[in-house]
């Protein structure tokens, strides 16, 4: 810390940067907010924006059915590296997809006035990252039409998944995530529909929003029911941010590959979900204050919390990775040397550097508060913290596997046009989504930001 | 192979046809034309058809008709045939037909299925003996058929040249049979021709030829063995005495027939008594892995490395170690081989001064010996190899009698004519060696031979030229340029030989510039006979009637005699007949059917005198060091590239390389380092597939040729190996243009050996990717495989074990699951890896077997080869883990050799079965880990969490659906995998089912022994043994109980039932000191 800054939780602090921009009344927000959806004009921008995102995720079509044509085998995979980008894709997509229930969930539950503004589209981002990632196991299968397979039905063989295999952990613990993401999303989104049904002109907007708004009037009871159901919703959100992740690292750490099996998985991985999940948010929330011109409900402040998210959650990371190292010494296990020894030596060495780079190293500039507060400098260092989780990802799923127990059987793998076109297509998928989110969604919850309204006028007082 | 006894040995069914007794009986009077025209001229309509029907049934009339060439059919044409008769012979033909089915049903292979033949239960495999002639060697072969269709080649255990096992040509040739690219019909300048259509054109030249005495008519085969064939060659040769017959066998040198005519006199075959040696040298001779009798060899020499269990060592008492007989082999030689890779001794030294170094050892061997006269001689070994030769030589002489040496088939007459005076001096003739009349029906000195017929064509002295199963277009050396020998030039409008016909399996590069095409039959769909390496007389029996309109060189050879029409079958029979007179031939001829042998028909050993002293040999030319060495040698695969459309081999790592699909100039890493040669790693499919490699042009000999490098740890420096039989133009879709054309650059005067200044090689700058399915020779320091000397065993049997900490702990208490018991059948493995010598016959026993696809180069190159056993080849004391091609790594110079199978290893507390989330794998109470195909989604994790990678995946449909020739050749027991699923090796579970429902009808537990998978089966050296583990007194047990035995990976306490038993080297003491 540079001499002449204020202490960090000061009172100047707080001050100079506020969760919401002075002078605005309930009016005033809900006009804000509702006017991207109802009365804005939609912008040229938006259109190439979406254009360019859709296309992608056309490409992604093209490149799934070309897989169900074709088989796995268009991919880059082989016997040892059976898998490939898609499981990298998947774990860095469910990761990605943390960041959003964790704010919406565990913020709202510490009380975190701040996560307000930002808790929506969080949430939006982490349901389109949870349907991202959804596709990856499903197509990575040599017959994705039999993998309802993995589905536990009574089927007239009398037969029922392997429940031994984390893999049928994963099915249970991404669903169950994906459900209630998706519950908790729309329960905080009833009230801000029923503005939406009451501020839209035309009809059928009326109409869609009206359905969707369940019928919300605003009353005291309504209010006093939406909240129960939001808090309990929150409470049964919170441990399953915890658990997908750690499902997710079972896959590897059951698993008896070097680099894999590893008991600092299930923390260490979920530190890293969330790191990449912040940074995920401020990859969108930037752009996102900047084109509809929010900056006075995404303010500095949320910016400058986020980045301490990122830079606690990067730390974690990094002990992750040293102590990963250190047991793997430790242990004396010698094909857990000989890995530590490959992912410093050996022929996907730079991958790991890279790595380090990205995920310990340049985050450490965020320890600098001028950094913090630098826009250009956020939005660049999440997504290299981004490059850097899905290189980690890569390192953990790919490396491991290109040289573990039989000298005879090593491999290497390189990803073909059609892993980076279903990569770069579930981005496309993504980006789509956001698009149409902020044009039909409000992008910032009208009611919550209300309260705060309310709220920071009362403290004003 | 209780397995084929169960079955019983059966007889082709189609000779019984030829047994019902209107065949024994036949009628005196012969049917011709004439007759049948008598009958016919006062029928008209009903009459006439009746008389047809009459004539039908008349076994005469079929006979004749049968006989596509009906008795003086050319002089009633000659005559001139009225246009009614015409018509009523087409009648008669037609109506025929129709009852006969078509005209090229062979008379012996009617099978009717509405009287079960005896012995034949529909879904029940048969097995058939039968043999593949191969060069001067013919393997015994069982073959499984099911319903008429071959479908798996087994070893025939009573056959000398197979003992029960095979090679990977064997195993593959059934594919061969069903090889959709194959010629199928009679060509004429490429247009199809009826075989009648052939024999009136072939009738026509022998009608010239006859006239001339056969001045002009000349035939061009490989190395026959065959006696019948052999006779009806010397039949024409005797027809028309100036014709002549040449020979010629690219990929087999001329040096052991010259060899033995240098040192006795006369052609004499060697037959080698490996078991009894108990020191062998071999001398570039890879008699383990190639050349006639190997599998036989490589059985005996197994049988001396079999090791027994060794009691405890007492470090109190005097160390007094058990008398174990192994023995020792010293192996020299050029290039590494799978005899090389077993040697106890190796040294790499160049083709050339292999003989430089043999007669120094002749000097050493005699001078103390029986010629002292002979001490004077004394001749500088090779650089270098002073040491080794001293050790060798003392302990050659200290086993006199009990050892052996042997000359490499590629090596010169002079080596042949050294290694023949060692033995005698040594003492070995009679008891390790022993000398025979030649296998070949006509031993000729096969370049001197084409070298004859490719003068005489010159002079224009041949006017007709047969070429019976050769390819001389493509194998002659190419100074000979056979090509415009028979080829029509456009300049000058003529070919040089008027008649040129061609007899082989595929329309290859000689079939396309001769006159006749005739496309050659399989031997599993011909009679025939063969001789085995040591003379045995073995018998080709079909299993299925020709796919095609194809034809024998016997059927071929007939139709330029005066009895064209005369089949397999009888010149077989009759053959038999003259040879083995008896007074029960039918009672001979089904036993030798039977067994698929003569019983007692090997040579008997002749005594030989020697005419040769090593002095009489010209003074040696002395090989220059700064000078590259090109040797030809035959490939591991495609051999001399008549297996180039075998996909099976093609996609086969050679045991040594691990190269698929393509054949590289193989350069020592010295060498490489010397001219700048590296290869760099692909980033897809890496060590286990993709390999870069730098492109070199080969100027040798006025001809180029381009190929790509391959560094070969242990190989000789200064020694760049050309292997023969690939680059191939006209071989069929899997064949053609395939890797390099070494034939391009190989002249008479250099068969074998080239010597050249290193400015013929030159980089041109690109890189070639091959498909390499092991890169990585380095075992990193783990316990993989598990090697050790002789001494070190005495002093500790259980040295496998070495490192393994707590190793009774690492059990049950270990596993998370609880354990399951196996009360009943506990299959498992045990592989010896002191017997295995790397040969790939399991490779291609298990791909035949189990319907295993080909998936080709690119999917190889991805590292998606699906062999459910692979041979995994390791260096040992390799100091540099890694490829860096720029800095010489000395330990790659001559680093010992291991070879380890790999299947699945059937793990008790298997990896795979825990992490599969739809239980598509799992275990049977026998202990197996089963794959449901069915249930498998793909998800791949299984193979992730396979510590030993042995699991194989569809990453595309890599089995062929569409082809119909290959619905045949597949086993009606394996399921046909499609993509998307898991597959492995299964211990061939379908045996054990069907060795269990065979144990159950008798009510009896299985007998050990009596399941035998595919791999154990092909296994020429007992390496493998599969069994009941549960039963102590199984071989399976018993070597599971040995203290060699280990576990791969024992750590991981994945509990396999495949186990390996540790490799012990026997070294000689003085040279380890050295």
């Amino acid at each position: 810390m540079s001499a002449g800054q204020p202490p960090l939780d000061s009172p100047e602090i707080r001050r100079l940067s506020p969760v919401i921009g002075p002078g605005y009344t309930y009016g005033s927000v809900t006009e804000k907010i509702s006017s991207i959806v109802l009365t804005r004009p939609t912008s040229l921008g938006w259109f190439i924006g979406f254009a360019i995102a859709f296309s992608f995720m056309g490409l992604m079509t093209i490149a799934i059915g070309w897989l169900i044509i074709k088989g796995v085998g268009i991919w880059g995979i082989n016997i040892p590296i059976g898998w490939g980008f898609a499981i990298v894709n998947f774990v860095w997509w469910i990761g990605i997809g943390h960041a959003g229930t964790l704010i919406s969930a565990i913020l709202f539950l510490l009380n975190q006035k701040w996560r307000t503004s930002i808790n929506r589209f969080a949430e939006a981002m982490t349901l389109f990252a949870v349907a991202c990632a959804g596709i990856f196991p499903l197509i990575h299968t040599g017959r994705p039409w039999m993998a309802f397979y993995m589905m536990p039905y009574p089927s007239t063989m009398g037969l029922w998944p392997q429940f031994r295999s984390p893999l049928i952990w994963d099915v249970f613990a991404v669903s169950t995530y994906g459900t209630v993401s998706l519950l908790f999303w729309f329960v905080g989104l009833i009230p801000d529909l029923a503005t939406l049904r009451d501020r839209s002109i035309q009809k059928p907007a009326k109409i869609i929003y009206g359905m969707l708004a369940l019928g919300w009037r605003g009353s005291a009871r309504h209010w006093h029911r939406y909240q129960s159901a939001y808090l309990l919703l929150a409470g049964l959100a919170t441990p399953l941010v915890l658990s997908v992740h750690t499902v997710v690292s079972f896959d590897f750490a059951i698993a008896i590959v070097p680099g894999w099996h590893t008991t600092i998985f299930p923390p260490y991985f979920v530190a890293g979900a969330i790191y990449s999940g912040f940074a995920m948010v401020l990859t969108i929330a930037i752009p996102l204050r900047k084109a509809y011109g929010l900056e006075d409900f995404i303010t500095m402040r949320h910016l400058d919390n986020m980045a301490k998210v990122m830079l606690a959650t990067g730390l974690i990371v990094a002990y992750g990775y040293f102590f990963e190292f250190f047991m793997s010494l430790y242990s004396g296990n010698k094909f857990d040397v000989f890995l530590v020894q490959q992912r410093l030596h050996g022929p996907y060495a730079p991958y790991y550097y890279a790595l380090i780079l990205c995920n310990i190293l340049t985050p450490q500039l965020l320890w600098s508060y001028k950094l913090r507060h630098n826009v250009a400098v956020l939005f660049l260092m999440s997504i290299v913290v981004n490059i850097g989780m899905w290189l980690e990802r890569f390192v953990i799923v790919v490396i491991s596997l290109t040289r573990d127990f039989v000298p005879s059987a090593w491999g290497r793998y390189s990803p073909t046009f059609w892993d980076w076109a279903t990569f770069l297509g579930t981005m496309g998928m993504f980006v789509t989504l956001l698009f149409l989110f902020v044009r039909v969604l409000p992008a910032i919850s009208i009611a919550e930001m209300r309260e705060l309204v309310a709220e920071t006028t009362e403290e004003k007082q | 192979m209780k397995r084929m006894n169960e079955h019983e040995h059966h007889e082709h069914p189609g000779h019984e046809h030829a047994e019902q007794p209107h065949e024994v009986t036949r009628p005196e009077g012969v049917l011709d034309l004439a007759d049948v025209r008598a009958k016919l001229q006062s029928k008209t309509g009903k009459q006439y058809w009746r008389s047809l029907e009459e004539l039908a049934e008349d076994p005469r009339f079929e006979e004749l008709l049968h006989n596509e060439f009906p008795r003086q059919a050319p002089s009633e044409w000659d005559e001139g045939v009225d246009r009614r008769d015409f018509l009523r012979l087409m009648a008669a033909s037609l109506a025929f037909a129709g009852l006969s089915g078509c005209g090229r049903t062979p008379e012996q292979t009617i099978i009717p299925y509405v009287k079960q033949p005896d012995g034949m239960v529909l879904g029940k495999p048969q097995f058939y003996a039968t043999v593949m002639p191969f060069g001067a060697d013919a393997i015994g072969l069982l073959v499984e058929s099911h319903e008429g269709r071959p479908t798996k080649i087994e070893g025939n255990p009573e056959h000398p040249s197979s003992l029960g096992a095979t090679n990977a040509f064997a195993q593959a040739s059934v594919l061969n049979l069903y090889d959709p690219d194959r010629a199928q019909t009679v060509t004429n300048y490429g247009e199809i021709r009826t075989w009648a259509q052939f024999l009136d054109a072939a009738q026509a030249i022998a009608a010239e030829t006859n006239a001339t005495n056969g001045v002009g008519f000349r035939i061009l085969t490989g190395t026959i063995t065959s006696p019948t064939l052999a006779a009806q060659i010397q039949s024409i040769l005797t027809r028309y005495p100036k014709a002549q017959w040449h020979q010629w066998e690219p990929a087999v040198g001329d040096g052991p027939r010259e060899g033995a005519k240098l040192a006795f006199g006369s052609y004499l075959n060697t037959v080698y008594r490996v078991e009894k040696a108990d020191v062998i040298l071999s001398l570039d001779s890879d008699f383990l892995g190639s050349g006639p009798g190997h599998i036989h060899y490589a059985r005996e020499f197994s049988r001396r490395r079999k090791l027994p269990n060794l009691p405890k060592p007492n470090p109190l008492a005097d160390q007094v170690f058990p008398e174990i007989k192994m023995n020792r082999l010293y192996v020299v030689e050029p290039t590494p081989s799978v005899t090389g890779a077993t040697a106890d001794h190796r040294l790499p030294l160049r083709a050339s001064e292999v003989e430089l170094f043999a007669r120094a050892l002749a000097a050493r061997v005699t001078d103390v010996t029986v010629r002292p006269d002979s001490a004077a001689e004394h001749v500088a070994p090779p650089a270098g190899s002073e040491k080794w030769l001293d050790a060798l030589a003392k302990d050659l002489l200290q086993n006199q009698g009990k050892c052996l040496v042997v000359a490499g088939e590629q090596q010169p007459a002079s080596l042949h004519a050294l290694v023949h005076e060692i033995n005698a001096t040594l003492g070995n003739v009679g008891t390790t060696l022993y000398y025979t009349q030649s296998v070949e029906a006509h031993p000729v000195n096969h370049l001197e031979s084409l070298r004859d017929l490719c003068a005489d064509i010159d002079a224009g002295k041949v006017d007709t030229l047969l070429m019976l199963g050769v390819n001389p277009v493509y194998t002659a050396p190419h100074d000979f340029d056979f090509a415009t020998k028979i080829k029509y030039d456009p300049v000058t409008k003529q070919k040089k030989v008027k008649n040129t016909i061609h007899l082989s399996p595929h329309f290859d590069e000689t079939s396309e510039l001769c006159d006749w095409h005739v496309a050659e039959s399989h031997y599993l769909e011909t009679w025939g006979d063969a001789r085995a390496f040591d003379g045995t007389l073995s018998v080709i029996q079909p299993l299925i009637a020709p796919l095609y309109r194809t034809h024998s060189a016997r059927e071929l050879l007939a139709a330029f005699t005066d009895k064209p029409g005369i089949s397999d079958y009888d010149v077989l029979r009759d053959g038999l007949k003259a040879a083995y007179p008896s007074a029960d031939f039918e009672k001979f001829w089904r036993k030798t059917l039977n067994d698929g042998l003569v019983a007692g028909s090997a040579f008997a050993p002749v005594s030989a005198a020697l005419k040769f002293t090593p002095a009489s040999l010209p003074a040696p030319k002395p090989a220059s060091a700064d000078e590259l060495e090109f040797i030809f040698r035959p490939d591991p695969c495609v051999y001399d590239g008549r297996f180039a459309n075998n996909g099976w081999l093609q996609e086969l790592p050679k045991p040594v390389t691990k190269l698929t699909w393509d054949n590289a100039a193989l350069i020592s890493p010295k060498t490489a380092v010397k001219l700048e040669l590296a290869d760099e790693v692909g980033a897809r499919g890496g060590e286990h597939g993709k390999i870069f490699t730098n492109v070199i042009d080969i100027s040798l000999s006025n001809s180029k040729v381009t190929a790509a490098a391959w560094r070969l740890p242990g190989q000789a420096d200064g020694v760049i190996v050309l292997p023969l039989g690939y680059g191939r133009k006209k071989a069929g879709y899997t064949g053609t243009n395939k890797g390099f054309n070494a034939y391009v650059v190989r002249t008479s005067n250099a068969l074998w050996t080239v010597p050249a200044p290193a400015t013929v090689i030159k980089k041109t700058g690109d890189d070639y990717p091959l498909a390499c399915t092991q890169y990585h020779f380095n075992m990193e320091g783990r316990q993989i495989l598990a090697t050790g000397t002789l001494e070190e065993f005495k002093k500790n049997p259980d040295f496998a074990h070495d490192g393994e900490k707590d190793r009774d702990k690492t059990k049950q208490e270990l596993s998370l699951y609880k354990e399951f018991s196996y009360p009943g059948y506990a299959w498992g493995m045990a592989i010896d890896l002191n017997s295995c010598n790397g040969c790939n016959a399991c490779v291609v026993a298990c791909q035949s077997e189990n319907n295993i696809p080909v998936v080709g180069k690119d999917q190889v190159m991805r590292g998606r080869e699906m062999h459910w056993i692979r041979i995994d080849r390791y260096y040992e004391k390799v100091e540099n883990a890694t490829h860096d091609a720029s800095s010489y790594d000395p330990s790659l110079a001559n680093p010992p050799t291991f070879f380890q199978p790999v299947p699945c290893q059937q793990c008790e507390n298997a990896p795979c079965e825990q992490v599969c989330p739809v239980g598509a794998t799992v275990h049977s109470a026998e202990g197996l880990n089963d794959m449901v195909y069915n249930r498998c989604v793909g998800t791949r994790y299984c193979s992730n969490n396979c510590p030993y990678k042995v699991r194989r995946f569809n990453f595309l449909r890599f089995q062929d659906w569409e082809t119909p020739q290959l619905k045949l050749l597949r086993n009606p027991e394996v399921t046909v995998r499609s993509r998307g699923v898991m597959e492995k090796c299964t211990y061939c579970v379908q045996r054990i089912n069907s060795g269990r429902i065979e144990a159950e009808k008798q009510n009896r537990p299985i007998r050990d022994g009596e399941i035998v998978t595919a791999c154990e089966a092909a296994c020429p050296t007992q390496a493998i043994v599969f069994g009941n583990a549960n039963d102590p007194s199984s071989r399976v047990a018993q070597l599971k109980a040995q203290q060699r035995n280990y576990t791969l990976l024992g750590e991981l306490n994945a509990r396999p039932r495949t186990t390996y038993l540790a490799a012990v080297r026997n070294p000689n003491s003085e040279l380890e000191k050295a």
